[in-house]
Formats: C-alpha cells, structure tokens, sequence
C-alpha cells in the first residue's frame, strides 16, 4: 500500500514539474506581467517554505530565526554585486555558508530549551540580527544595498524587461529543494527526522543522536533559505534589513507551512499557492490601503482549518482520501458477499 | 556481559540506588523485581545513560558505558523498552520499526525486509499500517519490542513491557522472549508480574528502598523472607513453595 501510494506521488509530483514548466507558454500568462510576478513569487514562497519545513515540519523544531538566513543569503549576492561590482555567484555561495555556519553556531546553544522555549528563542535572534544589519557600516545599515544598472544575462542573474527567466530561475530553485525534501523523505535521514520530532528518548534509545540530527536539519534548512534570500533580492534589485530580517518574513515561513501542512511534502506548495495571491491582489486592489488585509484574511484561514485540521489543508486532503478509500473497500466487501 | 559495580544514584538527598552490583551473563535471563519506588527504573537509565550515576561503573562487553549517552550505549547493542510507551504516535507501525531497523542498515530496501521480518515475530503483521498512537496499550508495549528488536541488540532491557497484558498476551510475550533467547539475545527485564518473569528468568535481583536484598535463582528467591516480606508477600511465597516441592516429588 505504501508503494502504490508513493507511486502515486511520484506521478503527481513529475506532472506537476511538467505543468510548471510549460505555464510561462500560457498566452494569458505570457502576456500579463503581473501573472507572471505572482507564479515567481509563489515558487519561491513555496520553497522557502519547504526549507523551512524541513526543520520546523519533519523535525519538529519550531524556528522563527529563518529569516536571519534569508537575509543573510540576501546580503551575500547584494554585496557581491553593490560593494565589490562583480557577478553575484559568489556571494550567494559565501553567503549560504555564512549562513549555515550562523544555523548552527545559534541552534546549539538554542536546541538545549524544548519546544516552545526555543520558537522563543529564536525570536530574540531575529531581533538581534536585524539590529545588528541596521547599524553595520560595511553593509551600508538601514540604507540598504541598492542594484547599480547590470548586464542583463544569467551571468549576473538581473533582467529587467521580461520576468520569464525569473520565473524559471524560481522554478530550478522550487525543483532543487523539493526534490531534495523528496530524496531525505524517503530514506533514513528524514525517518530520523521525524523520529526526534516524536520523542526525543525513544529516539535515543534505538541510537540516534538527537543533537547531531537536529543541527544537520537546521544547517540544511538555513542552507536553502539562504539560496531562496539570494534570489529575493536579485529579484527585487534592492535589500535592506526589514525587508528580509524581520519577524514578518520569519512568520512567512512558518504560516505558509501550518497552513499548507506541516511536516508534509505538498504543504509548503499549497500554503504559498493560497498566500501569495491573497497578498499580490489585495495590494493591487487596495493599494497602500490594504497592505495587511492578506494577512487578516490569511490568519482567519488558518484559525479555520487548524480548528478542523490541525495538519494543514494536506491533512483535510488526506483525511478526504481516507474516507473515499474505506468507502471504496466496502463497496468492494460488499460486492464480495453479493457474490 | 554487562556488569554493574556499586552504581549509586542520588536525587539531592533521595537515594535511589545505593551500591547496586550485579552481572548479566551473556546468554541468559535476568528478572528485576521490588516494589514500587524501589529504584528500578533509575537503576535502568543509570545503565542506559539516560541519568549518570553519581557513583559507580557500568560496563558492557568490556566497555565502560557509565558516562556514555544513551544513542552511543544503543549503538554498542544494549537496547531499552520504557515503562511508560514512547510511541512515534503520528507513524505507522510499520515506520516505528524502521526507525529501529535503520540503526543497523543503512539501505532503505534492506532495512524494510529487517522491518517485516520484526514485525511478523512480534506478531504485529496485521497491524502494520495503523498509526502507532491508535493501538491499545499492550499492543503498543508489543511495538516497542519490535522497535527495539530491529536494532538487533546484543542486549534486550525491557521496563515492564508485560504491565497491561491480557494473560493471553503475557504468555504470547513470554513465549516470544523465550525464543529470542534462543537465538542469542540477552534480556535484563525489569517486571511485576511474577507468574512472567518466574518460568524465565535464570536470576532474579530484587531491589528494596533503593538496596538490592538478594540475587539468585528464582527458586531461591520465593524462599528468601526478606523478599517475601518486601515484595512477594506471604501468600505468594506459600504458593511458590508449594509449586517447588510438588516439583521436587
């Protein structure tokens, strides 16, 4: 039973590749570049999330310091590009690194409180690093970094005419880090995941190393967003610290996912696909005016399906699934006695 | 094969364990009775790391394991159920004994066949695809067995993995304990159900008030009168002397 439904996700999961890769095709899509903006952002959205999930779903390890690895991916290719004039490549590497390095030099002290002891520690950080950012010199502080005018070109990763290479830029982006999520589900790593995410003792007990499996999802984890933090501001041309280390980005993360479903591979996928429309329409309907209103509406979202749900809209599907299947297999015991 | 040596373990002025020695010979059967609050599941995360004792060494195959964590003693094979269940909830059975299973097989398909091969054993086929945290109580004691099994121990620490059995599943239990022997598993069992423990067990070591009181066969122990007045009581200690010269005629 478990083969033929991951044969079924499998299916799905290529088609779905398939379909993305062929929408910017789409006449309407093509022609529209707002269209465009909010599939780029929802690719995107979708993949920080699942960077996310990776520690805060699989493992269970509430963080809502994500957006301090964003930013700091953001900063690698913003510098690169602002202070040293060269091709942002490097600085998203240096950039990621750092940014793994900062995972796990902050989450081993944090990962010795439990629970929602260390969701509140990773709060504080956030507050740090954007204090930090705001002051630092060398980053140009509260100015922020500022794209000078660039060859266009995978090269240096700008376009400013068309978004179409943006958006498959997001799409290599969602594919990498899907699949990535993809391969750990499915092998030992990710068992151990949720094994710690369960009970910590009895993961112990049968030889894991707790503290390790942790540090190496949050590495992980902190190593994507980062990538994810890159592409926002080679995206936007522009990055200073609020717009990328704040609390509000850091709950992006997380709300995506709950609502999406935590811990589930499609989640992040759904919960952006719901997100990022309510936020990209709202504001062109309302303008300034209704900065906030996706928000509103998006937290009585999730109120609504965790009082049903508390695993997401994945978990209303599954919960759907289940039912058809019991229904079916009694139809089919039924037809079995008939006969 | 393993050794415990003068283990003591202090909670502030509480002593919970004071100067426990005993051995577990490879190969056999070790029971560890007392009452309630006598210091037995302390004794157990002393030897498994999960508390560090506050005097004391515990070795296992040679090794001192006293101060190692308790992934690292897993690893070495000296294996643990708990008392109170610790199931993977949200996963399957089926995912619970994998867990266990990888500890030792890295490949995935491997470690499924090690998977299926457990739960069959365990006599948990049936249920291989519900969730763990729906199964009854016993049935989850059943689970940990098999989780713990996967990792193919050297050593099998069960906490009272009978309590909340059915009689039927006691027997099924002690049957399935019986046979793992056979195949070369050592079990130090912690139990309160004398009827399971008593057939098995080649040595009994009983714990009082944080003090082992003795530690022999279990035919002497049901004579000894400190355990009988500490533990088994009169009536029970009338009736295994019974049973032993009915034996002996």
């Amino acid at each position: 039973m478990i083969k033929e439904d991951r044969k079924k996700q499998d299916l799905f999961w290529y088609v779905l590749v398939a379909i993305l890769i062929l929408i910017p095709f789409i006449p309407r899509v093509a022609a529209n570049s707002f269209t465009q903006h909010v599939f780029i952002l929802i690719l995107l959205y979708a993949s920080m999330s699942q960077a996310w999930n990776i520690i805060g779903g699989y493992c269970g390890q509430v963080s809502f310091g994500h957006s301090v690895f964003f930013g700091i991916g953001a900063y690698g290719a913003g510098m690169a590009i602002v202070k040293y004039g060269i091709v942002p490549w490097p600085g998203i590497v240096i950039g990621s690194l750092i940014a793994t390095v900062v995972a796990v030099a902050i989450s081993y002290p944090c990962f010795k409180l439990k629970g929602h002891y260390f969701a509140i520690a990773t709060f504080a950080i956030v507050e740090i690093f954007n204090r930090l950012f705001m002051v630092w010199y060398w980053l140009n502080g509260a100015l922020g970094l500022d794209y000078p005018m660039l060859k266009v070109g995978w090269k240096n990763f700008v376009w400013y005419k068309t978004k179409i290479p943006y958006y498959y830029g997001a799409l290599i982006l969602f594919v990498i880090i899907f699949g990535i999520v993809r391969f750990i589900e499915r092998n030992r790593f990710g068992y151990y995941l949720k094994a710690v995410r369960e009970d910590q003792e009895t993961a112990e007990a049968v030889g894991i190393n707790s503290a390790f499996i942790k540090l190496a999802a949050m590495a992980l984890s902190a190593f994507l967003a980062s990538f994810c933090g890159a592409f926002f501001v080679q995206y936007n041309f522009r990055v200073e610290p609020p717009m990328v280390m704040s609390l509000h980005v850091s709950m992006l993360f997380v709300l995506v996912t709950i609502l999406g479903g935590v811990g589930t591979f499609f989640g992040p996928l759904l919960g952006a696909m719901i997100l990022i429309p309510l936020q990209e329409y709202t504001r062109v309907y309302w303008g300034g005016l209704g900065s906030g209103v996706d928000l509103i509406l998006f937290g009585f979202l999730i109120i609504l399906i965790m009082v049903r749900q508390p695993k997401g809209i994945m978990g209303l599907i599954n919960e759907f699934q289940n039912y058809r299947n019991r229904k079916r297999r009694r139809i089919i015991s039924t037809e079995a006695e008939i006969n | 094969m393993l050794e415990v040596c003068e283990v003591s373990k202090k909670f502030g002025s509480l002593v919970a364990n004071n100067k426990i020695s005993f051995n577990v010979e490879e190969g056999s059967i070790v029971g560890l009775i007392g009452p309630n609050g006598a210091g037995k599941t302390t004794l157990f995360n002393c030897i498994t790391g999960m508390y560090r004792p506050t005097s004391g060494r515990v070795s296992f195959q040679g090794i001192d394991i006293t101060n190692l964590p308790p992934y690292k003693v897993a690893r070495l094979g000296a294996v643990r159920t708990f008392q109170i269940v610790h199931s993977l909830k949200e996963m399957s059975v089926f995912d619970n004994v994998l867990i266990g299973a990888y500890l030792r097989e890295k490949n995935t398909e491997k470690a499924r066949e090690l998977t299926e091969q457990c739960i069959e054993i365990c006599y948990l086929k049936k249920l291989r695809d519900n969730r763990a945290g729906d199964l009854a109580i016993g049935l989850q004691k059943r689970l940990e067995l098999a989780r713990a099994l996967a990792t193919n121990p050297k050593l099998l620490m069960l906490d009272e993995c009978m309590a909340g059995l059915t009689s039927t599943e006691v027997n099924e239990s002690v049957n399935l304990i019986k046979s793992l022997r056979d195949k070369g598993i050592t079990f130090l069992i912690v139990e309160h159900i004398m009827e399971a423990v008593m057939p098995i067990a080649d040595k009994v070591v009983v714990l009082n008030g944080g003090v082992k009181i003795a530690e022999d066969s279990p035919e002497a122990v049901v004579q000894d009168n400190r355990v009988i007045e500490a533990y088994l009581g009169q009536k029970y200690g009338k009736k295994c002397q019974l049973n032993s010269k009915e034996r002996g005629k």
